[in-house]
């Protein structure tokens, strides 16, 4: 697969297409809050895509009723919330609320971007499964998603 | 065995996410999904399907967001499906369409669902039709999908929508490119978007002219509309020429046709991705298929050679079994 090689965003792991193991998983990355940087998110989202995720990008200056509402008609299994303005603390709980309320507690939430590491034990008790830090390897979130995404479940 | 009253039951009442999951189901080919769309396609029908399409930055998702906000304000609930590439190395895709549609995010009368084409060519995923007759179900009287950003060839969308809109934008081509098969040619409606920009009048003139070259389609003469999707500017006289090509649909009886074609286009889409599967797992994995394959590969026989062989094989009584397995 060398000719590959100009698409892998991080070559220390490989990074394989999921479709062949059945349907892509269905990933939303969302930009909460007033936050006008969205490059490392992008970098991620191309990276999901790469790896035979089918990602949902949102966009900057997302409220938590439009991250939540997204997340619902979506139907996405994966959740990541990018986060460079400080304001983790006071949007994070809001969104977790919003999931909460359209019963979508099953989905993975996961978070990035500059968050302080005293904050994140207090992040993970609203239920955010992981927190990356800047300098986190992109094959290291790929994997996380990949291991711990629930598959879509049956309605009745 | 699931009723189309189940079904209905399930896609109206209080769980909001019922018909994302559903959606899912059938995106994904899931038993389940695809026997819920079994039980409820006798319920379908009743909606407006209205496929935008363009080449890719013409503004095509900024229009269907504009529209879908006329709709709400007319107090109607509208659903959109915005289909982007799947990749055809890893299988992922980038679903960014709705970032220029977040602004109708408050409201449960907007539904907008992203999907990936994951492998289909000509602008919609295999999925596409099976979530129109989902969203028709949950009735949904307004239903609009937005293409992958297509070129001359992606015409799927004219065999499931009732109206299609092509959008342009200024500086796209020359008379010739307007007069070549393709797009242009399935377009109940065409849109010159981005007409705040130079060269949007030449267009639309030279637009015109290709189109009163010929005798118009089905009697009907195909309006050329400028519009500017980011302030609005223009998008009352779409929703008025879509409004107009409903009730002509109508009038003429052209609804019925069209629904006809569109039956037939899935029927035989579904026949031949089943025959694919099968040819895949049956004689796609014989030693006699490699053997030809190598054959053509070594210029030792051509490619049609080797399909009237397979092809003879197929019709033959000694291999039905291997494909009919």
């Amino acid at each position: 697969m060398a000719s590959r090689d100009h698409l892998e965003p991080d070559k220390t792991t490989e990074l394989t297409a999921d479709a062949s193991l059945g349907a892509p998983v269905r990933v939303l990355i969302a930009k909460p809050g007033l936050d006008g940087h969205d490059r490392g998110a992008k970098v991620l989202v191309r990276a999901l895509r790469d790896a035979g995720f089918e990602v949902v990008y949102t966009g900057l200056f997302q409220t938590p009723e439009m991250i939540a509402s997204a997340a619902l008609q979506e139907d996405v299994q994966v959740i990541g919330l990018s986060i460079l303005s400080g304001a983790h603390m006071a949007l994070f709980p809001r969104i977790m609320d919003e999931l909460h309320d359209r019963g979508l507690d099953d989905v993975l939430v996961v978070a990035g971007g500059t968050i302080p590491k005293a904050d994140i034990p207090r992040i993970k008790a609203l239920g955010v499964a992981e927190v990356f830090g800047p300098g986190t390897r992109l094959a290291t979130i790929v994997d996380f998603i990949r291991d711990n995404a629930p598959r879509p479940s049956p309605l009745w | 065995m699931v009723t189309a009253e189940d079904v209905i039951l399930l896609l109206q009442g209080s769980d909001r996410r019922a018909l994302p999951r559903l959606a899912t189901l059938v995106e994904n080919e899931d038993p389940q999904g695809l026997e819920a769309l079994d039980a409820v396609f006798r319920l379908t029908g009743r909606a407006h399907v209205v496929g935008v399409t363009g080449p890719p930055g013409v503004g095509k998702s900024t229009l269907v967001s504009v529209l879908a906000g006329h709709t709400r304000a007319a107090a109607r609930r509208v659903a959109v499906l915005a289909v982007d590439p799947s990749s055809p190395i890893s299988g992922g895709a980038v679903l960014g369409d709705r970032i220029r549609m977040m602004d109708r995010h408050a409201d449960d009368g907007v539904f907008v669902r992203s999907m990936a084409s994951r492998g289909r060519q000509g602008g919609l995923a295999w999925a596409t039709a099976g979530l129109v007759h989902l969203l028709d179900a949950a009735g949904y009287p307004l239903i609009l999908i937005e293409t992958v950003g297509t070129g001359q060839d992606g015409t799927d969308i004219a065999s499931l929508a009732d109206t299609v809109i092509v959008v342009e934008a200024p500086g796209l081509g020359d008379g010739v490119q307007a007069i070549k098969s393709g797009l242009l040619e399935v377009g109940d409606i065409v849109v010159i978007n981005k007409a705040d920009q130079p060269g949007a009048e030449d267009a639309q003139r030279l637009l015109r002219a290709s189109f009163d070259l010929a005798d118009p389609r089905d009697g009907r003469t195909v309006p050329i509309l400028p519009t500017v999707g980011i302030n609005g500017s223009g998008v009352s006289e779409l929703v008025t020429a879509i409004d107009e090509h409903d009730a002509w649909l109508t009038a003429t009886g052209q609804r019925d046709v069209r629904r006809q074609r569109a039956a037939r286009s899935e029927v035989l889409a579904g026949l031949r991705a089943a025959l694919d599967r099968r040819l895949e797992s049956g004689p796609g994995r014989s030693p006699e298929l490699a053997a030809l394959i190598d054959r053509v590969a070594r210029r030792d026989l051509s490619p049609r050679q080797a399909v009237n062989a397979l092809a003879a094989a197929l019709d033959s009584p000694a291999s039905g079994r291997a494909i009919g397995d």
